[in-house]
């Protein structure tokens, strides 16, 4: 393993990522921003809501941050990169084993996922308001947020070496848009329970447990048990791994 | 020292189309679907290596020559680690490229056919992250990355992303890029396809140049002037083989009789072929179609006059003659039997 050259590509990442501060920060808090505001702000102070719904939605919100951001700083370069204009190249001959090529990718995407995460808790305090109750288990909530940010990004590999240009729109509208719906991360899992099929069925989202997972550490809501769901990240992760790491090589050699 | 390439019955099979526009650019195959019986899946099988054995010496210019998709990318593919071989080994110096990667890696620059630049950078920064990947210390990164920058007159630019360059100056930051960490081999894939004229003389400067200090060159074109002009030996592939290798000296001698009297009549008797072997320093006549002649002979213009005589005595007409001097061109229609450019 050659850690300069490691290095020096997640430096080469955080250098095109500062670059990009301004609009990658704003591809990743508006939505939160908003979705607390409209949810956490309007809903519940005009009464349609109860204020509990609040602290039910922050760790949703952070969780689908984490993901996007995650997929979005993993998937779309990768995509764009592995196209014809092939600008990959130059790293893929870097005096490395390729494998870290992607390992690197996978390093810089969580860092990613974290900080768009971890700005939601301030970003929706401010949207929301008081009434917001945390109640936070520092060690599990560290331990979920890194599973989550893993997943996020080998899941941005996988997706980013399996999906083609013209695809991208098909990615959003077939595979992120019904994960976030059926993630849990606007309703705890336990109140799926009127609909028995789907609540199982929602089971196989990685999402789940990403929302779950942090609505167990960060607040009191309802939510599935914490060991469960680390459980059930880290073999999604190990999937997502196995899969993204593979079809990196496939798209990388010919 | 010098480091050669050693390349042992290659063979490449691809078993799906392979991202050309980036490598291959040119790759021109006519896909063969495999397997007459019903198997599961449609099998798409494009044989572009087909057992090439190859040996470029140390501090030698080699150039690969064929037209598009005779295989020159792909066996620049195997030997940059950027193409698995299906069967057959291929070494850079010591090192198996396929075995030992990092270590191949570390000895070669590669320029590919289309520039394959990082976008989101300024070529000054594609320099210097190049020369980080390679473990450059940040002093050396920025001597070496100035001087690089300075010799392919884009200082003006250097700081400026890369998106908004021209062609001729992607190309020129490519092989910056590609020199950046001194590697002792050179890859360099159509270098001058889409230059302007003076842009390519700069290239074979530099190549020239580069090949001065020892380093090993590897050049695939299908330009035949450019090999000539650049490379030490060469090999000819077509059809993922090696039609002819040599010096371009060699290879040109190697032609019956050295010019090439490409011939159209508006009818070839058996008889005129016939009379056409007995003309004076002819060595060989080949038929093509039912017009057509390619007459081989060590002279050119002299046999024009006897020509037309021996057509008229049979009552055939000489519509259209050209009379190719020795060149790569003339041998590489000998051997296959079309041009390179066709």
């Amino acid at each position: 393993m050659n850690w300069k050259t490691f290095y020096a590509l997640l430096s080469r990442d955080g250098h095109v990522a500062r670059r990009n501060l301004l609009p990658m920060l704003a591809q990743n808090l508006l939505q939160p921003l908003l979705l607390t505001f409209v949810f956490g702000r309007v809903l519940t102070s005009s009464g349609m809501m109860q204020a509990g719904y609040k602290s039910v939605l922050l760790p949703g919100v952070m969780a689908i941050s984490m993901v996007l951001a995650g997929v979005q700083a993993v998937a779309m370069p990768l995509i764009a990169e592995f196209q014809f204009t092939r600008e990959i190249e130059d790293r893929l001959l870097a005096p490395i084993d390729i494998g870290w090529l992607a390992v690197e990718k996978i390093a810089a995407g969580m860092v990613q996922a974290l900080v768009a995460g971890l700005v939601v808790i301030p970003a929706a305090w401010l949207t929301m308001g008081s009434g917001v109750h945390l109640s936070f288990h520092p060690l599990a909530f560290a331990v979920v947020c890194l599973l989550v940010a893993l997943f996020s990004s080998a899941g941005g590999l996988a997706l980013g070496c399996s999906v083609g240009q013209t695809q991208i729109g098909l990615m959003f509208s077939l595979v992120l848009a019904p994960m976030m719906m059926f993630g849990c991360a606007y309703y705890p899992w336990s109140f799926l329970h009127s609909f028995p099929v789907l609540q199982y069925a929602v089971l196989i989202n990685p999402l789940v447990y990403a929302s779950e997972g942090l609505r167990g550490t960060l607040t009191n809501a309802p939510h599935i048990d914490t060991m469960v769901v680390i459980a059930a990240l880290v073999v999604i992760n190990v999937l997502l791994l196995v899969v993204g790491l593979k079809k990196f090589h496939q798209k990388a050699v010919s | 020292m010098g480091i050669g390439i050693r390349i042992e019955n290659l063979r490449k099979v691809y078993d799906s189309p392979p991202p050309s526009a980036a490598r291959g650019g040119g790759f021109s195959f006519t896909a063969q679907r495999s397997g007459g019986s019903k198997e599961k899946k449609k099998k798409f099988d494009v044989v572009a290596l087909d057992g090439i054995s190859l040996e470029m010496g140390a501090g030698e210019v080699f150039g690969l020559l064929g037209p598009n998709g005779a295989g020159k990318s792909t066996t620049i593919g195997v030997l940059t680690t950027r193409t698995r071989p299906t069967s057959g080994r291929a070494f850079i110096g010591d090192y198996d490229v396929w075995q030992e990667q990092v270590k191949a890696k570390r000895l070669i620059g590669v320029v590919p056919q289309r520039p394959n630049l990082d976008f989101a950078l300024t070529a000054r920064e594609i320099l210097l992250f190049h020369g980080a990947y390679f473990g450059q210390s940040a002093r050396e990164r920025e001597r070496r990355s100035g001087d690089l920058l300075e010799r392919f007159q884009l200082t003006d630019r250097a700081d400026h992303m890369v998106r908004s360059f021209s062609g001729g100056m992607m190309q020129r930051i490519s092989i910056a890029r590609a020199m950046m960490h001194d590697p002792e081999v050179l890859f360099l894939d159509e270098p001058s396809a889409g230059l302007d004229p003076q842009t390519r003389l700069m290239l074979w400067e530099i190549v020239r140049g580069y090949n001065k200090l020892g380093k090993t060159i590897v050049l695939t074109t299908h330009y035949m002037d450019e090999a000539d002009a650049l490379c030490d030996r060469l090999a000819i592939i077509d059809h993922g083989r090696i039609i002819s290798q040599g010096t371009p000296a060699e290879l040109k001698a190697s032609i019956p009789g050295g010019y090439l009297l490409r011939l159209r009549f508006n009818r070839v008797p058996e008889a005129l072929v016939e009379e056409l072997k007995k003309l004076p320093g002819v060595t060989e006549v080949r038929t093509t179609g039912d017009t057509g002649a390619d007459v081989y002979a060590d002279r050119g213009g002299p046999l024009i006059a006897p020509i037309v005589n021996a057509a008229q005595a049979l009552d055939a007409e000489l519509h259209d003659v050209h009379i190719a001097e020795p060149s790569l061109e003339t041998l590489f229609l000998h051997h296959t039997g079309r041009s390179l450019r066709e």
